[in-house]
């Protein structure tokens, strides 16, 4: 009864896979280091395009305009690691844009509205995570789903209408930095939240769990991890997470419609498997997320510098995106096709063969 | 999923109360037969509220906004039965609609046959693109196609620039595709519909269709079998995004003023679609028709809150709600049937 955890896990013969890379590269060809040179690449490229790119305040800008989305990438990491997706965290950011500002205008105290800006997120995540364990439908169709409710759930909210007169302290947040520094708020917050997630992840016995879990959902169940249980807690802290993306969001751009951060949710996938994270789970690591949110960050603005049409970048977040998964998987294909041929040479009339592969 | 319990039900023994048992499972296994008793009710309850929805006008703009997202729903079951997803459509349906609706403003008097042959070619290349990474790449399709959206969107918005295609540019046969009709009933919409029944033909009736079911179910089993899966999931992949280029240029023919931002986001309502009509997300169960009837419900109940005058500040919710009470209720009716069937089995043998 055990569906693959996403759609397509291609059926590799395991000795192809085996053969893609000699394990004495394994060590030295890991993906975080590939990805810290194209980061330095990337940022090469930049200050090549523009003197501008190093100053202070674009580097700023550079933190600023991809905080959230980074902070999203977190538990999505972790999503994906144990095998299962999460696409309603652009929608649950929305929603929660869309509660702060339907409260704010209601007049409500700020920090009751963070309380049930939280509580929305909790529930949001909750309610992906017990369709996924409970109802043991798959993640992909439920947070499709989700998406769509939970952006609707924003529209009802806030309707058309637009909120944006928030006090000082929180909607300068996207111009001061933390305590009049050069840093941003939302690139503090990401920080100190990878390091949680990277000690929870790398560090404790849970983090082995959610990679256990993602390589082999069965034989984690059976040694006794309580795979349920963790994906319940992954998807719940998935939902607080985005509500808390979007409550910077929203103060950042000092404005809560209904359709903030509105597709952002493929922007988040796009990053965390450029970050190596395999889409099948069990693999992957918090570095890597930030190397491909610094990645992606910095191709962006540097772009941005450059006469290229800004809202075209998406061919280049694709290309990166292409070449994420085609690096890795390049060695095993020339193995597959050298393959294919000895095979066709020894034994070339065989049936049997041919279908092997 | 069901298929598998098809096949364990006939090696199962036969008990012999077991015919009558087994009309209401069959009607019960029709997937289709849920959503279409919920699209009965749904028009029921709206008409007999406000008569207007059942108005020629009302109709025929149901079946309009239909007919796009029924044909790619077509195109997403090829690739969703076989254990994959297509989430370019959307990017593919706005780069072929600029791109063709433009011929008309750059050549005075093309004929609209080649227009749409234009559609139609940039979407099988972006289709026979993401069939090539994933049938020999080995690449899984959530990635590739959510890469090629990206960058076919990216073409997109490199190709627009800031123009747009508006309404006067286009020749009037062309933008009454969508319009022109008997009894409401548009004639694109029956074009369509045959099309849709050709399609569910197809993968029902022939071999190499079926094979796409088999593939969804289990690939290694398929492959074994002898079965060329990554053909087969090549020809998903081009046939999908060959759709996705006529339905480009038939979106430009609906909504006349064509921007980047057209098709944005249809990936996501496609899947829904398809979903909601009864396709297993995992592959290996579902049909055409189910599709296409779901994206007739989500149409029918995007019109209906309209026309009731709810806001449709609550279409998505309850569009996002309709997909999830859909695949619960199959994953429900699909536990209760395999612990009928087990009962059944364990009853046969003692």
């Amino acid at each position: 009864m055990s569906e693959p955890s996403l759609l397509t896990r291609p059926p590799e013969p395991e000795h192809g896979r085996r053969r893609a890379l000699p394990t004495a590269l394994h060590g030295a060809v890991r993906w975080e280091t590939g990805l810290a040179l194209v980061v330095v690449a990337i940022f090469a490229f930049g200050v090549a395009v523009s003197p501008d790119f190093l100053t202070t305040s674009n580097l700023f800008n550079l933190g600023v305009t991809s905080g959230e989305v980074a902070i999203m990438a977190l538990p999505m990491t972790l999503i994906i690691i144990s095998g299962e997706i999460d696409l309603s965290v652009a929608s649950i950011l929305g929603m929660s844009s869309a509660l702060l500002g339907f409260l704010w205008a209601r007049h409500w105290p700020m920090l009751l509205i963070f309380v049930m800006v939280a509580l929305l997120g909790v529930v949001a995540g909750l309610f992906n995570g017990l369709m996924v364990t409970r109802v043991g439908l798959p993640s992909l169709a439920v947070t499709i789903g989700t998406l769509a409710l939970y952006r609707g759930v924003a529209l009802i909210i806030l309707g058309s209408s637009t909120v944006s007169n928030f006090p000082a302290p929180y909607s300068t947040i996207g111009v001061l930095g933390v305590a009049n520094s050069n840093l941003p708020w939302n690139v503090a917050i990401f920080a100190v939240l990878a390091v949680i997630f990277g000690v929870v992840l790398h560090f404790t016995a849970t983090g082995r769990s959610i990679y256990a879990m993602g390589a082999s959902p069965e034989a984690a169940l059976y040694s006794g991890i309580r795979v349920k249980r963790i994906k319940l807690l992954l998807f719940v802290t998935s939902g607080l997470v985005c509500a808390l993306a979007g409550v910077l969001w929203t103060f950042r751009l000092s404005t809560a419609v209904q359709n903030n951060g509105i597709g952002m949710e493929l922007t988040v996938v796009a990053i965390v498997l450029l970050a190596g994270v395999s889409i099948f789970g069990g693999k992957g690591s918090i570095i890597g997320v930030v190397l491909a949110v610094l990645a992606f960050a910095g191709l962006q603005d540097a772009l941005l510098l450059t006469n290229f049409n800004q809202e075209a970048t998406g061919i280049v977040t694709g290309g990166l995106l292409l070449i994420s998964v085609f690096v890795p998987t390049a060695g095993s294909v020339v193995a597959r096709s050298r393959e294919w041929f000895r095979a066709r040479g020894h034994r070339a009339p065989s049936a049997i063969g041919a279908g092997h592969e | 999923m069901s298929a598998t319990v098809d096949t364990k039900q006939e090696t199962s023994g036969k008990p012999p109360r077991v015919s009558s048992r087994r009309l209401t499972e069959r009607v019960f296994r029709i997937r289709e037969s849920g959503i279409i008793a919920v699209l009965i009710v749904f028009v029921a309850i709206t008409v007999s509220i406000e008569p207007r929805f059942a108005s020629q006008q009302e109709v025929q703009f149901i079946l309009a906004n239909t007919t796009i997202f029924a044909l790619l729903a077509l195109g997403e079951t090829m690739v969703i039965v076989s254990r994959n997803v297509d989430l370019s459509i959307g990017s593919v349906v706005g780069l072929s609609a600029y791109v063709s609706a433009s011929l008309f403003g750059k050549i005075h008097g093309i004929p609209i046959v080649v227009v749409f042959l234009v559609g139609l070619g940039i979407g099988l290349a972006v289709g026979v693109a993401n069939g090539i990474m994933v049938a020999i790449g080995r690449v899984p399709s959530l990635v590739v196609t959510l890469a090629t959206l990206y960058i076919v969107r990216g073409l997109d918005i490199l190709i627009v620039g800031g123009n747009e295609v508006v309404a006067q540019t286009l020749p009037n046969a062309f933008i009454e595709i969508p319009r022109a009709g008997v009894y409401g009933v548009p004639y694109l919409a029956i074009v369509i519909a045959v099309v849709i029944g050709i399609g569910a033909y197809y993968l029902r009736s022939y071999r190499s269709g079926r094979e796409l079911y088999a593939i969804g179910s289990n690939p290694e089993a398929a492959r074994l079998a002898g079965i060329p899966v990554g053909r087969r999931v090549f020809t998903a992949f081009a046939v999908s995004g060959a759709i996705a280029g006529v339905a480009g240029v038939l979106w430009a023919a609906q909504y006349q003023t064509v921007d980047s931002n057209a098709g944005t986001g249809y990936e996501l309502t496609v899947i829904a679609s398809v979903v909601v009509g009864g396709v297993a997300i995992f592959g290996g169960s579902g049909s055409a028709v189910g599709a296409a009837i779901g994206a007739l419900l989500l149409q029918t109940i995007n019109s209906a809150l309209y026309v009731l005058g709810i806001s449709p500040f609550w279409d998505q919710a309850i569009a996002g709600a309709l997909l999830l009470a859909a695949i619960t209720l199959d994953r429900i009716i699909s536990l209760r049937l395999t612990a009928a069937l087990r009962r059944r089995s364990a009853g046969v043998g003692t």
